[in-house]
């Protein structure tokens, strides 16, 4: 593990998933939207039927690619193994209130950063609030903040997410009529089910070996100095930005952006409360889908709480769309920072009980 | 004996840097997954440390020195 090769891997794994990324776009994909973990499973949701916003449903195989990329990573290279245990309600809660957010703003980190390289400045007020919802989820991990540890569970619990995958790929093959496609709108945009299954491969593949997760950048620079992983953040942020260049993506503003509304407070509110969601979870939306292929069933549960989160919030008009947030959107993005609020507060400055202390 | 098994990121970079507070020579670290095994030993290098590490069947025991 030598350290220069460490941090010229993930440079590389970076540029790569940058440029697929970027190009997914122009496959199919809907603009700067080649990879969003938020908007794919939100998709895949409601492909699922777990909301009926005709707009946005779609099984997404970049998802299923990504979980399986990582299983396979995982397997190889035999770090696969089941774990679970750590406080996975409170897991799944985070999960569904880091959806709200990313929905509140349209995107997880991920493609906040594909917004950013396609020149979308409302982007900008994003990433401003993910850096405040960041620190706050360091504020707490500096004073004692944890979810306690996970164990060694049942040989075929961390199966679970993978063989999940498997079986919505032959529901998106087959067809069948309770599955839910977009006839218009961002969902019935996307690039060939080979070619999204393959990109998500790559990237499954690639994210498992680099631990790549966009809040773990900033998180491990202000905590400890430590800049690989924002490596990996500015790597994707500069290939997908030239693809677009060359390709003829990006357009430099605030107004007319794909899938983007132009309310500031809202965009940082929102993105507050993912950075913030997602510094207690241990890692944005893409590394939970990564690591719920490594076998860990608390990253499932996360993600089962995020795919619910996205029900949710198009059952409930939570969503924001190109018009802007909803009254109701903005209420749950603050219930949302307060319940996170209380959930940092809790594991961080209430004691475990006498029995526990003790074990 | 930092014990770090089990928790999540960035939990066992955060133990470990706590207990680096003392300035000791020696330190030992006992981590499960190979993410926190990367993440514990860069910490430590990053401080001017040596790591070894004890593979104990799924398990890690690094040696912190210097």
């Amino acid at each position: 593990m030598e350290k220069k090769n460490d941090k010229l891997f993930i440079i590389i794994a970076g540029l790569i998933i940058g440029i697929i990324a970027a190009g997914l776009a122009f496959l199919g994909n809907p603009k700067n939207m080649g990879f969003c973990i938020a908007c794919f499973l939100r998709d895949t949701a409601g492909g699922l039927g777990l909301h009926k916003a005709p707009p946005v449903q779609y099984i997404r195989p970049e998802i299923i690619g990504i979980v399986i990329g990582a299983f396979v990573a995982a397997f190889a290279k035999k770090e696969f193994g089941s774990k679970g245990g750590s406080a996975p309600m409170t897991r799944f809660v985070l999960g569904f209130f880091a959806m709200v957010g990313c929905l509140m703003f349209l995107g997880c980190p991920f493609r906040m950063i594909l917004r950013l390289a396609g020149g979308d400045l409302n982007a900008v007020l994003g990433l401003v609030g993910f850096v405040i919802g960041i620190f706050c989820g360091i504020f707490f991990l500096k004073n004692g903040y944890s979810l306690k540890r996970t164990y060694s569970l049942t040989a075929g619990e961390g199966y679970w997410m993978p063989i999940l995958e498997v079986v919505i790929f032959v529901l998106l093959i087959a067809r069948p009529a309770f599955i839910a496609f977009s006839e218009e709108g961002p969902g019935s945009m996307h690039a060939a089910v080979i070619v999204s299954l393959i990109a998500g491969l790559v990237v499954g593949v690639l994210a498992q070996r680099t631990r790549l997760c966009m809040v773990g950048g900033m998180r491990d620079l202000v905590l400890f100095k430590e800049t690989r992983l924002l490596w990996g953040f500015i790597a994707i942020l500069v290939a997908a930005l030239v693809t677009n260049l060359v390709l003829g993506g990006f357009k430099l503003g605030f107004t007319e952006q794909p899938i983007a509304h132009t309310d500031g407070l809202w965009n940082c509110l929102g993105m507050l409360l993912v950075g913030f969601a997602c510094v207690l979870l241990g890692g944005c939306p893409l590394r939970q889908l990564v690591m719920s292929g490594e076998g860990n069933a608390d990253s499932a549960v996360t993600v089962l709480g995020l795919m619910v989160g996205a029900a949710f919030c198009h059952n409930f008009g939570l969503a924001s769309s190109g018009e802007g947030p909803t009254p109701a959107g903005k209420i749950a993005v603050i219930i949302g920072i307060v319940v996170v609020c209380c959930i940092g507060v809790v594991n961080t400055y209430v004691k475990a009980g006498a029995a526990e202390e003790a074990a | 004996m930092v014990d770090a098994r089990g928790l999540s990121c960035p939990m066992p970079v955060i133990m470990t840097q706590k207990a680096m507070k003392s300035k000791e020579d020696y330190y030992e670290v006992m981590v499960d997954a190979k993410a926190p095994l990367e993440n514990v030993t860069r910490y430590a290098q990053s401080q001017g440390y040596k790591v070894e590490v004890e593979d104990k069947g799924g398990e890690y025991l690094l040696k912190i020195s210097r």
